[in-house]
């Protein structure tokens, strides 16, 4: 814990200085995207910092989900500009790793956890280029790196919760991104797993790579992030875990009593 | 086995094969993408796109059908969508509408239009005429190499070897993407892969494949084809490289047994009268479904099954 | 023909013809009312599976039939042996979904191809064996009113009627069934069992409908209405009735007008009838229709670029994306050089003005609406009173004005 405590300390320091938006990994600009008639993500601005890691948070139907697909442009946008590394993010999709929720694809799916892995070097690959030896150790060592080195030919369907997840990351670390997006990677997980992800996540920003997870547990939040973005269809509050990551702006994003107790268990800082 | 094997079976074997063979790639994928009946769809609109094209053409040559019919595949398909997304209408109930309804146009188009002098009727579309394309300039196996015996093998035959090389080669080169696209649409789309291109591109092969094999053996093939094959394969093992080859065994085996029951089966019993070829294949991939649902290895599911 | 069609129509087309068309009336009621409970269950397709599953068994009925020296073609005898192959393919296909890995769409496909595939066999082996004599089989596949005997009309208009009977009886427990499962289970209804009912009516409409509009067009009958009512309605009794109506107008009408003129097959015109009122109502229908779907999508739209643009303006900001600047520009509230009009620094106050009143609202009422739609577009006067309203008025003082 206290290494984690250091890391969000050195962090705050770098954040001081605000970069311009173009160096900026991710920058969101009037972000509105609608299902139907009600806005799931009302003209959302945003700054993710370089080598940051930063949590998207908001409760249940809050469109984090929502936000971090429209981003990838998976689901259509209403209006607004996504840039990353300052160029719309459809020109500089191979910087880009995205590691969708788990439950979002068929897990009966007939392939190997090392299929699932190669998949992300399907940029370098292409169509027809054969799958060489370097290639499959790339993507054991990626599978390594997330504890599951042993697993490398079992059927997909075999795993558990936390296992699948895993290899999803496996599959992102393959990719060898500048900028990971993950939606809600510690949905559903044993402990073993989160401590795993976090740690590979944690890895990750040393590598000067930036982090983006959608997260739903308030607790873990100060211990494994160092920026915030509280969004309720609006974002409500954005910037350093330590400053941001309020019981005041908590109760903006929440409202309630109910979440008033939560908050209360979370013994915040009181801006 | 000689001669007589070569001039009235060799031919519709092969062709058997072949249509069984284009219609069971696609099928893989569109069951993994629990699109299964698209191709139950699209060989019903088959129907309205050939009689329209006779119509417009006058004649019941090969491209004029084969445009008609991927024509009215990929009209179908954007109609299934459309009523899907804006009626949000879930999509088997969305298919029915359509292809009921463009199936009974294409009835009622052949009813009302004079076909007496081309070979085209409901009942040939449903079932084909697989006996019939037989190798007439044949004299035994020696014909295989001589040319001018060659020159006489039937039109259907190329045809049919031509869409299924084609299926072959683009599923080769277009397997990436996908495997990728069906397993894991989301990030598909994320790294790159044009996600609606392939959906799009994998009904207009199931319609190429269905419109080549309908001319020679009838929608009745092509629809069981479409599925039992790749069905079975899929509880023979757990990774889609040996699925689909899996299937292609299936496909090859429905259309060499069920040909030879069809047509010699009635002989072995005693009676007379070959039975219907397409119907017979399609039931024999129905049998080889049903072995492998009671016995194959991989049978029962794993996973846990996607949500919502 | 228009004559023809009238006369068919007000039933003096002959004895005949008019219980052809009562009875396609009929089952056009039945087969809309019973399908609507399969669609409702996300299970339309599976009609398709039951009705190809009849084809072996009017084969091996015929055969049977014939074995026995009876006439092969006695219809209730052909029905009784369609409804058996129907429950077997029925059974094959929840056998496969349930106990193996394969999806419902795949059984469903497997069983309607391997099932017809066998029935034409059957077809050609009887072929073969009446030598000479016209069994007429293949007219199960698409439906034959002409040459239909009075008896085959009577079993029709009394099948058609009991099936009408039957929705009717038993459409509360469907609807419970075919809306909330769950629910239906703990207030009492079995629902294992309503879905067997519902399966049996199904294969009921089917096995009536056969010799109407065929095995291969009946699911029509079974899916269009429903799907259409659905356009219209929110509510499973209204779509029930609704389709109930809809399939009863399409199987009298084109009952009448394939009675009108030769060339005109009943089945394909009933479903053409059927699928053009399906087309009109897409186009027009106020909730899901094409034409409503698209003026509301535009005017959203509109309405998010608009809001966003005052918002902009209010805070000081250039404009840059075009359809916001066009719709402000429509509406003057920019100038065409971007600079905000009167009228436009006005309506920026007032969007700034509703942003505070959410805001305040925000921190004095901690209730889960007010915090859920807080979307940028809901009026403020739908989620709180008056009152209420005026009292956050009261402490933000009076608005500031946008420069």
């Amino acid at each position: 814990m206290s290494e984690v405590a250091l890391e969000l300390a050195s962090n705050e320091g770098k954040a001081v200085a605000k970069p311009l938006p173009a160096d900026s990994p991710l920058l969101i600009q009037e972000l509105t995207v609608a299902y139907g008639e009600k806005p799931a993500v009302f003209s959302v601005d945003a700054s993710i910092q370089p080598q940051s890691m930063t949590a998207i948070v908001g409760p249940n139907g809050a469109g984090k989900s929502t936000l971090l697909k429209a981003v990838l442009g998976i689901v259509p946008r209403l209006s607004g500009k996504v840039l990353v590394f300052g160029e719309p993010i459809e020109n500089v999709m191979q910087r880009v790793a995205y590691v969708p929720q788990r439950a979002s694809v068929d897990w009966d799916f007939p392939t190997r956890v090392i299929d699932v892995v190669l998949m992300g070097l399907y940029r370098e690959l292409g169509l027809l280029r054969l799958v060489r030896r370097a290639h499959r150790e790339r993507a054991l060592a990626c599978l390594d790196r997330v504890g599951m080195a042993d697993f490398a030919d079992r059927q997909i369907g075999q795993l558990s919760g936390g296992q699948q997840q895993r290899v999803f990351l496996a599959r992102a670390l393959a990719q060898n991104a500048d900028l990971y997006l993950l939606d809600e990677p510690f949905a559903g997980v044993d402990a073993a797993t989160e401590r795993a992800i976090i740690d590979v996540l944690k890895a990750l920003r040393g590598e000067k790579r930036t982090v983006v997870c959608v997260h739903h547990d308030l607790a873990t939040v100060s211990d494994y992030f160092s920026n915030v973005l509280l969004i309720n269809i609006r974002k409500i509050a954005e910037g350093p875990v330590a400053t941001t990551f309020t019981a005041e702006n908590l109760q903006k994003t929440y409202g309630g009593r109910l979440a008033t107790a939560h908050i209360d268990q979370l013994k915040l800082p009181v801006a | 086995m000689g001669a007589e094997f070569v001039q009235l079976s060799l031919t519709p074997i092969l062709i058997g094969i072949l249509a069984a063979i284009a219609c069971a790639l696609p099928g893989n994928f569109l069951i993994l993408r629990r699109q299964a009946l698209i191709g139950d769809a699209i060989s019903h609109v088959v129907l309205p796109g050939i009689v329209v094209a006779f119509i417009v053409t006058g004649t019941i040559t090969t491209w004029p059908m084969l445009i008609g019919a991927a024509g009215a595949a990929v009209v179908a398909v954007i109609i299934i969508e459309a009523i899907r997304r804006v009626g949000r209408i879930e999509p088997g109930a969305a298919m029915g509408v359509v292809f009921t309804a463009l199936f009974a146009a294409g009835v009622l188009l052949l009813e009302q239009t004079d076909t007496s002098g081309v070979h085209l009727d409901v009942e040939h579309a449903l079932y084909g005429n697989l006996e019939s394309l037989i190798w007439f300039s044949a004299e035994g196996w020696g014909s295989l190499l001589d040319p001018q015996a060659l020159a006489g093998l039937p039109p259907e035959l190329f045809r049919m070897a031509a869409a299924a090389f084609i299926i072959g080669v683009l599923t080769i080169i277009f397997w990436r993407p996908l495997k990728i696209s069906t397993f894991d649409e989301g990030f598909a789309g994320a790294v790159g892969v044009p996600t609606t291109i392939f959906s799009l591109g994998l009904v207009i092969a199931a319609a190429v494949a269905a419109v080549a094999a309908f001319d020679a053996v009838g929608s009745i093939i092509v629809i069981a084809m479409f599925i039992c094959p790749p069905a079975a394969a899929r509880l023979m093992t757990n990774r889609l490289e040996i699925q689909v080859l899996w299937s292609i065994v299936f496909a090859t085996l429905s259309a060499i047994i069920g040909y030879v029951l069809a047509g010699y089966g009635p002989l072995w019993i005693g009676r007379d009268h070959a039975v219907s070829a397409a119907g017979m294949i399609a039931t024999v991939s129905g049998i080889i479904l049903a072995l492998a649902c009671l016995f194959a290895p991989h049978r029962a599911r794993i996973g846990a099954p996607k949500e919502g | 023909m228009l004559n023809a069609f009238l006369e068919a129509l007000l039933f003096q087309a002959g004895y005949n013809t008019a219980l052809v068309a009562i009875g396609a009336a009929l089952l056009g009621i039945a087969a809309g009312g019973g399908g609507s409970f399969l669609f409702l269950r996300k299970r339309a397709l599976v009609s398709d599976a039951v009705a190809h599953a009849t084809l072996p068994g009017i084969g091996l009925a015929f055969m049977i039939m014939v074995a026995l020296g009876g006439d092969g073609r006695n219809l209730p005898g052909l029905l009784l042996g369609s409804a058996l192959s129907a429950m077997l393919g029925l059974i094959a296909v929840e056998w496969i979904t349930r106990n193996t890995r394969l999806a419902e769409d795949a059984a469903i496909g497997a069983v309607l191809s391997v099932f017809f595939g066998f029935g034409v066999v059957l077809l050609t082996i009887i072929q073969t064996m009446t030598r000479g004599y016209q069994a007429g089989l293949e007219s199960f596949l698409l439906g034959s009113t002409a040459g239909m005997l009075y008896q085959d009309a009577v079993v029709i208009a009394i099948g058609g009627s009991l099936a009408v009977a039957f929705v009717l009886l038993l459409r509360r427990p469907m609807t419970l069934v075919s809306f909330d499962a769950e629910f239906a289970a703990t207030s009492g209804i079995n629902v294992a069992r309503m879905d067997l009912v519902m399966m049996g009516l199904v294969m009921a409409v089917t096995v009536i409908g056969l010799k109407l509009v065929g095995l291969i067009l009946i699911v029509a009958m079974l899916i269009i209405p429903p799907v259409t009512a659905r356009l219209w309605s929110e509510r499973t009794e209204h779509v029930v009735f609704i389709a109930g109506g809809l399939g009863g107008l399409a199987g009298y009408l084109g009952a009448a007008f394939s009675a009108s003129a030769p060339d005109l097959p009943t089945g394909p015109i009933i479903v053409l009838i059927s699928f053009t009122l399906f087309a009109i109502s897409l186009l027009l229908a106020p909730g899901r229709g094409v034409l409503a779907a698209f003026l509301r999508h535009k005017r959203f739209q509109i309405r998010v670029h608009r809001r966003q643009g005052l918002l902009a303006l209010a805070r000081g900001e250039v404009i840059l994306e075009p359809l916001t600047r066009r719709v402000l520009r429509r509406e003057r509230l920019i100038r065409r050089d971007g600079v905000a009009t009167e009228k436009g620094r006005a309506a920026a106050a007032k969007a700034v003005r509703d942003e505070s009143r959410w805001a305040l609202a925000r921190q004095l009422y901690q209730d889960e609406t007010v915090y859920s739609r807080y979307d940028g577009l809901t009026p403020i006067e739908t989620v709180l009173t008056r009152d209420e309203i005026a009292d956050i008025d009261r402490r933000l003082g009076p608005p500031a004005p946008v420069m």
